[in-house]
């Protein structure tokens, strides 16, 4: 039973996807409610993948392994040589991206109500794209990896392109030319990886290259694996992204579906860090310590330019694109930190950035659903026709900018302490970022909420009510509780930080 | 030859080349002497059957041993059985799609040639994958070539088709000019037409002078056969020939044409060039050392091939560019030889997932072509609200052609790409290239899907499906997305039948 569990968590969206396309294209109703239904087992299954390692059993029981392919036919030499196989496992770090990415998915598939036409379309593509995200957390080997990553990359082109605002088919090419240009670089490096050593197994990886094993092909020169890890850092920081790759991100951010924003700022930029935790770090970690002064200075670059941008932006979306960009800054330094409370913050900040974008994000779709902007110049006051809604935003804005006792501070909090101790010009530099975050989200909640009213009717009751409070409540509730008890995120990526401490030769 | 020595040969090995052979000359029978008003559509069964049952047969002589007939002329090895088998199925869908092809201005009289010059060239190309002599080998090309030129312009009053089948014939003619003189030299260098032969002498073969020679012949024919395969800078007759040929006859010169070129490349350059020395030591065989005119030409035509079809608004002309590009990502595996370990393995994968998509593809142009009268690439709007399955399958062919995972065409660049690598030194730029060649052709083929599911609705005509294009867009479509996420299935009934072609690497 175990075995097949985690194949059952990825593929459960299977059972929504069916649903959905077996329904007529215009009952609107039942297909919403079909789709969010959907989300529902990959939702409990994690939650009971997670209450199983609570209780004691160990994650790595529930990994399956299956042969699937055979490339060549060399079994005379091996009979394991470039085989691929079908294999899912689990560790306290996918764990924990594989909760985020169902609780996200369920959310923000209950804020696709807000989507207007083409329902079937939208909720088969949703779903597609919940198995992709699921799959890349629990891929055991690198093929694997990136057929669920491209998985994610097809159903998004699509939602972005036809569900978004005015200019989002541009959006949508940019979306998929960037991407398209990061996975091909990430393809080379993960085919010259499984070309010479005849494997993609993530685990047989990490040991060949850091322990050096025997190669029955041409060997991978020491100068290659320099390329291979700055290749996949590089694949993965587009994905991220960090300063010279964002470009792609703001569009996106501006022009997709704010359901689709929650999934994008939420799980499908983690992707990145995950990638850089995983491939980089873990596999090259003799090279990715030497590149280590060069993460932290484009996480620092990112993280002053996001937030320099952000102060002058007037629509909200774009505010929040560039902070993104700017807390995905914060990721890279933590990953540059090379020490544990660096790599610990990275990972939290990811956890909390992922929670905050999407609630950020919900409450745009909401406010995009009654006003039909996010330009801040046309809002103000809506802390007198939407109080309830500006509370949110404010809690909401504040966590993003680290306040104490929300998830945000406890990460920037580690990522600077790890920083400190490892590269303490670059961390008394970036300083200065955390100002400008402070001012640019007061500044965007501040001139939504307060000011002159003059966009909407005061009289008109436009709060949030009923099913709106869910997402809203759900997000902000995880937020204070990792801010309050940041253990429970520790806990789990306990040991995968361990390993990676002891392959840096930890500090 | 006496009638003894006519009779001892084991004819069963050339049973599917009979049984085509026999249904085609039925066929031009049947025709001729049945009266105008029956309907020539139906005829398309009969050579449907006549596929079919070569098919079987050719299943049945799976487990022959390697036989060579007519004094080692006719070779039946693992290389053929192999190459056969996709030729059929490309030919058996071709044959479907050709069934219901129905152009404006009609194809009257002409439709039973139609058919069984479809047969005739697929012999021709049957002939190729099995000969073991020049002579055979440049029969069963031309064959081939002066069916398909005439299949090209079988709509006679059509100005574009008289266009393009001159285009054709002109270009065809001189590149098998340029094959047979190079042929010649190789004749002039072994005094031999038999391929055997000609190895081993050419395996012997250290003197400077005879090699410079050699590689004069190497370079005619490939240049002679790079017309055939479509291959930069060689090029210029695919996109005019394809947009004014039929589109059935469109896609069997990107397909099985192209595939035939694949073949005979590959028999004489392995079976010659591979193990003749580069040099006057013998420290690298001749392939090995010229490998390079043939990657640049490789990286030539990925590079010709994405970026012009990104320029492209009509459909045929798109795809002829589209696979131009593909014979380029084909030409990098002949190129690397694969690695030494992958290479017939990834040319034949690569090759069946060609067949399923692109023969998908034009399924498609042909429906909504001869719906609308336009061959435009906006012809495809708004497809995904009127007629989302047609959508569906047609999305699974542009996404395995630009090699998404989850399909046949991810699995067959992975092959290639992983013979790029394995070698020391790896073939980065080739690969380079490739990758870059791969993302440009998202813009396209991205762009025919924008048109499908973000454009409103071109023109409120339902697309009616005849059932023959229907079968061969579920056969398509299946076949795509399961060897795609099963390639196993493929890749061992390749290693269980026909092992690791060591019958037609080692045994000439």
């Amino acid at each position: 039973m175990n075995a097949y569990l985690l194949s059952l968590l990825v593929f459960s969206p299977l059972l929504g996807i069916l649903m959905v396309a077996l329904m007529p294209k215009n009952e609107e109703r039942t297909i919403k409610q079909f789709g969010f239904f959907g989300t529902l087992p990959p939702l409990f299954l994690s939650f009971f993948l997670c209450s199983q390692h609570y209780s004691g059993v160990a994650l790595s029981s529930f990994n399956i392994k299956l042969d699937w392919i055979r490339f060549g036919n060399l079994e005379m030499y091996d009979p394991k040589l470039f085989t691929v196989n079908f294999e899912l496992g689990l560790d306290g770090l996918s764990l924990i991206f594989i909760l985020l990415t169902t609780i996200i998915s369920s959310l923000a598939a209950m804020a696709s109500i807000y989507i207007k036409q083409g329902w079937k379309g939208y909720y088969l593509l949703f779903l597609i794209l919940e198995i992709g995200m699921l799959g890349v957390f629990t891929a055991e080997n690198l093929i694997l990896f990136f057929i669920f990553f491209e998985m994610t990359l097809i159903p998004a082109f699509f939602l972005i392109g036809r569900w978004g605002f005015l200019e989002r088919e541009k959006a949508s090419y940019h979306f998929l030319i960037y991407n398209g240009i990061g996975s091909a670089i990430l393809l080379v490096a993960i085919l010259i990886l499984f070309a010479r050593t005849g494997t993609t197994n993530i685990a047989a990886l990490t040991q060949m290259m850091t322990m050096g094993g025997v190669s029955l092909f041409a060997p991978i020169s020491s100068s290659m694996k320099y390329g291979l890890c700055l290749a996949f850092v590089i694949a993965f920081a587009i994905k991220l992204p960090v300063f010279p790759f964002h470009s792609w991100m703001v569009r996106v951010h501006a022009e997709a579906p704010p359901a689709i924003v929650m999934i994008h700022a939420g799980v499908l930029l983690k992707i990145g860090a995950y990638g850089i935790i995983r491939f980089g770090m873990g596999i090259f970690p003799e090279q990715y310590k030497s590149l280590a002064f060069g993460i932290v200075l484009m996480g620092v670059i990112s993280f002053l330019y996001g937030a320099l941008l952000a102060l002058v932006q007037t629509d909200f979306k774009l505010v929040l694109a560039y902070s993104s960009i700017s807390h995905m800054g914060i990721v890279m330094m933590g990953l540059g930190a090379l020490n544990e409370a660096g790599l610990q913050g990275a990972i939290f900040q990811v956890i909390s950035h992922g929670l905050i974008a999407a609630m950020l994000f919900f409450l745009v779709g909401a406010l995009t659903e009654r006003s039909g902007t996010v330009m801040l110049p046309k809002l103000g006051g809506l802390a007198k026709s939407m109080p309830v809604f500006s509370g949110f935003m404010l809690a909401c804005g504040l966590a993003s900018l680290g306040l104490p006792g929300m998830s945000g501070f406890i990460s920037e909090f580690m990522v600077f302490l790890g920083l400190f101790k490892s590269q303490p010009v670059l961390a008394a530099i970036s300083v200065i970022g955390l100002v400008l975050t402070a001012v640019y989200i007061l500044r965007a909640v501040m001139l939504m909420t307060f000011g002159k009213n003059d966009s909407l009717v005061e009289k008109e009751k436009l709060d949030l009510e009923g099913w709106e409070f869910i997402p809203a409540l759900v997000l902000l509730g995880l937020i204070l509780l990792i801010g309050v008890f940041p253990n429970l995120l520790g806990g789990p990526l306990q040991g995968t930080i361990e390993a990676m401490m002891l392959a840096l030769g930890g500090r | 030859m006496d009638l003894n020595t006519m009779l001892s040969y084991n004819w069963g090995a050339m049973m599917p080349e009979f049984i085509i052979l026999g249904t085609t000359m039925a066929l031009s029978i049947l025709d001729l002497f049945w009266p105008v008003h029956f309907n020539r559509r139906k005829l398309a069964w009969f050579a449907l059957t006549g596929i079919i049952l070569a098919c079987l047969s050719l299943i049945s002589l799976f487990s022959f041993e390697t036989v060579s007939i007519l004094s080692d002329t006719f070779r039946l090895d693992s290389f053929a059985k192999a190459f056969k088998l996709l030729l059929l199925i490309g030919a058996g869908l071709i044959i479907l799609l050709a069934h219901s092809y129905e152009p404006k201005e009609g194809l009257r009289e002409h439709r039973g040639e139609f058919y069984y010059l479809f047969l005739t060239a697929l012999l021709g190309a049957m002939i190729m994958t099995s000969s073991g002599d020049l002579i055979t080998l440049f029969v069963g090309l031309e064959l081939l070539s002066l069916s398909s030129y005439i299949l090209v312009g079988i709509r006679k009053r059509d100005r574009s088709a008289n266009e393009a089948s001159m285009k054709y014939v002109i270009n065809g003619g001189i590149s098998t000019a340029i094959t047979l003189f190079g042929m010649s030299y190789l004749y002039g260098v072994t005094g031999s037409v038999n391929l055997g032969e000609m190895s081993r002498t050419m395996a012997a073969m250290t003197d400077g002078q005879l090699q410079y020679i050699m590689g004069l012949a190497f370079f005619m024919v490939f240049v002679g056969l790079s017309f055939k395969i479509a291959a930069a800078p060689f090029h210029m007759w695919a996109p005019d020939v394809y947009e004014g040929a039929p589109t059935p006859v469109a896609a069997f010169l990107s397909v099985i044409s192209k595939m035939a070129g694949f073949v005979i490349l590959l028999r004489i350059f392995l079976s010659l060039f591979l193990t003749a020395p580069g040099d006057a030591f013998g420290a690298l065989d001749f392939l090995e050392k010229n490998n390079i005119y043939i990657a640049s030409m490789a990286g030539l035509t990925i590079i010709i091939g994405n970026v012009v079809a990104l320029r492209q608004q009509n459909l045929k002309r798109l795809f002829a560019y589209s696979s131009i590009a593909h014979a380029g990502y084909l030409l990098v595996a002949v190129a690397t030889l694969g690695g030494g370990y992958f290479l017939l393995d990834t040319i034949w994968y690569y090759l069946l997932a060609y067949v399923l998509m692109n023969i998908g593809v034009f399924a498609v142009i042909q429906l909504l072509s001869s719906q609308s009268g336009s061959e435009d690439i906006s012809v495809l709007a708004g497809l995904g609200r009127k007629s989302p399955y047609l959508a569906l399958a047609f999305t699974i062919y542009i996404l395995s052609l630009a090699g998404i995972p989850g399909t046949t065409g991810f699995i067959g660049k992975l092959n290639i790409f992983l013979g790029t690598f394995i070698t020391e030194p790896g073939h980065f730029v080739l690969a380079g290239i490739m990758i870059a060649g791969t993302v440009v052709s998202y813009v396209y083929y991205f762009g025919l899907l924008v048109q499908i599911f973000f454009r409103p609705i071109h023109s409120d005509k339902v697309v009616k499906i005849r059932s023959g294009v229907s079968v061969v867009l579920i056969i398509c479509a299946i076949g795509t997305v399961l060897f795609g996420l099963f390639p196993n299935i493929a890749f061992d009934f390749l290693h269980d039948q026909f092992g690791d072609f060591t019958d037609f690497i080692s045994s000439e």
